[in-house]
């Protein structure tokens, strides 16, 4: 693997908050199927320092920074043979300590409880709330930690509530390799205000701090043929809030691209321009760190038998910046032909940096990334394993 | 008693071969986790149940039920089937 693919430019100095950001030496936090890396960039974001694997032979769901102190790591792995956990590091991944009691379902009668087979998405509290951490499941399920990570327990009535277990299906109505909670997002301005997503089972919201949810499909197609007020067909590949407007969340589903702007309870589709020989399925969906109108998603083949590759074999991230009206193909850098990769639902990612970095990984083994803002791409790893999940970070 | 521990969780202790005590299964896991915690959730999931992959084995037969009984001088055998890729 390449450690350093492009000279390095020294940095300016900048009165600007973001090109500060973007200064601050951004890292990328890599969970692939055979373990995790970091890549620490130089304050250009030019050359990478790659840092592992770490956890090498475990398949890690997704690697993430605690934003609220700024250290704090938390991976979500199991191997293909034993039982998942959850891994925490202190010290930038230095040493990692396994956590106390991770993510697992309650003592059911014999033969009626669920095991979770692995923790999928981990996403870090209110900032009000230090410690406090979520985790999605496969099989579906909610969880939360109060102590930064080190002991999980069921979080709210969900996991057990015979409606949500019906929503969530079976695990024949999941993804190939599991059904899966996640995109479990805290509203900025209310630690009790939450949303999260099932593969298959649809959005739900929470408006009293997790005690209750409800779904949020209004607007949302399902596959041609299921019933559109089921809330078991819907599957949300990824729903993002965009920080610059909490009001606003965008959303890569099975059946298009979406925005929903609050208090509105209606997705609208916003997928439909799109060009038609690319179309509006995929998994990731990206925001942008300050413009609620900017946002990312990369598109792959969702005809006939889904062969999940990009359109054509021609990879390509799309970006609005008009909320959806129009979308732009952006390209440059990437292979123009036979490349039958894609990106999965976790695995892009944006910093705050000015102009916005985008980073994303392939199920090849290649990490991407933008300096601006995607108008051109630049390999800057490949021959990683089968890439899980891409975060963009700032460690302090 | 005497426990074979698989490659994949020798990172836990350290060794191939340690010693737990207790007079079922369940007791023997839960003394191997007091000494090698976390060890547990690895092997066996949230309803007691075997992992898939997991495999058991006491006096020679495998067993799958944790209340299965144990004698002190009883060598407990875990191993790791391996499969996919």
């Amino acid at each position: 693997m390449a450690r350093s693919m492009q000279r390095a430019v020294p940095a300016r100095a900048s009165a600007n908050p973001a090109r500060r950001a973007a200064r601050s030496q951004v890292s990328i936090l890599l969970a692939t199927r055979k373990g995790a890396w970091l890549f620490h960039g130089d304050p250009a974001r030019r050359t990478w320092r790659v840092d592992g694997p770490h956890f090498h032979g475990h398949v890690v769901n997704h690697l993430m920074r605690d934003p609220r102190d700024g250290t704090t790591l938390l991976a979500a792995a199991k191997t293909g043979h034993l039982g998942p956990t959850i891994f925490r590091s202190t010290n930038r991944g230095r040493t990692w300590k396994e956590a106390a009691r991770p993510p697992a379902f309650t003592k059911a009668p014999e033969g009626e409880g669920r095991a979770v087979d692995h923790t999928f998405w981990l996403a870090p509290g209110h900032a009000s709330q230090p410690g406090v951490w979520f985790a999605g499941t496969s099989p579906q399920g909610l969880f939360r930690s109060e102590d930064a990570g080190v002991t999980w327990a069921p979080f709210s009535s969900i996991n057990d509530d015979p409606q949500y277990r019906k929503w969530m299906g079976t695990v024949q109505d999941g993804t190939p390799d599991g059904p899966k909670l996640h995109s479990i997002i805290v509203d900025p301005r209310d630690p009790d205000h939450l949303y999260f997503a099932m593969s298959g089972g649809g959005v739900h919201e929470s408006v009293d701090g997790g005690r209750t949810f409800a779904p949020l499909v209004n607007g949302l197609a399902v596959v041609e043929g299921f019933d559109v007020d089921e809330v078991t067909f819907h599957d949300p590949h990824c729903v993002r809030l965009c920080p610059s407007n909490p009001d606003r969340l965008y959303q890569q589903n099975h059946c298009g691209i979406y925005r929903l702007d609050r208090p509105s309870d209606t997705w609208v589709r916003i997928g439909t321009r799109m060009p038609k020989r690319v179309g509006d399925i995929g998994f990731p969906m990206v925001v942008h760190p300050r413009d609620a109108d900017a946002a990312w998603v990369f598109p792959m083949d969702g005809t006939t038998v889904w062969p999940r590759t990009s359109p054509d074999g021609k990879p390509a991230v799309y970006a609005t910046r008009n909320a959806g009206r129009t979308w732009q193909r952006l390209d440059s850098g990437m292979p123009r032909e036979q490349a039958w990769w894609t990106v999965k639902r976790q695995a892009m990612a944006a910093d705050a940096g000015e102009p916005v970095g985008l980073y994303f990984g392939t199920t090849s083994g290649e990490l991407w990334a933008s300096r601006d803002e995607g108008t051109r791409w630049t390999c800057i790893a490949r021959h990683l394993p089968e890439i899980y999940a891409v975060e963009a970070a700032v460690f302090r | 008693m005497n426990v074979l521990i698989p490659g994949p969780l020798r990172p836990y202790t350290g060794r191939a071969r340690v010693e737990a005590s207790g007079a079922t299964l369940a007791d023997a896991l839960a003394d191997l986790d007091r000494q090698y915690p976390g060890i547990r959730f690895r092997m066996i999931d949230e309803q007691d149940r075997v992992r898939r992959h997991v495999r058991i084995f006491i006096r020679g037969d495998q067993v799958f039920d944790l209340r299965t009984p144990l004698a002190p001088d009883d060598e407990v055998i875990i191993v790791q089937a391996l499969s996919g890729g």
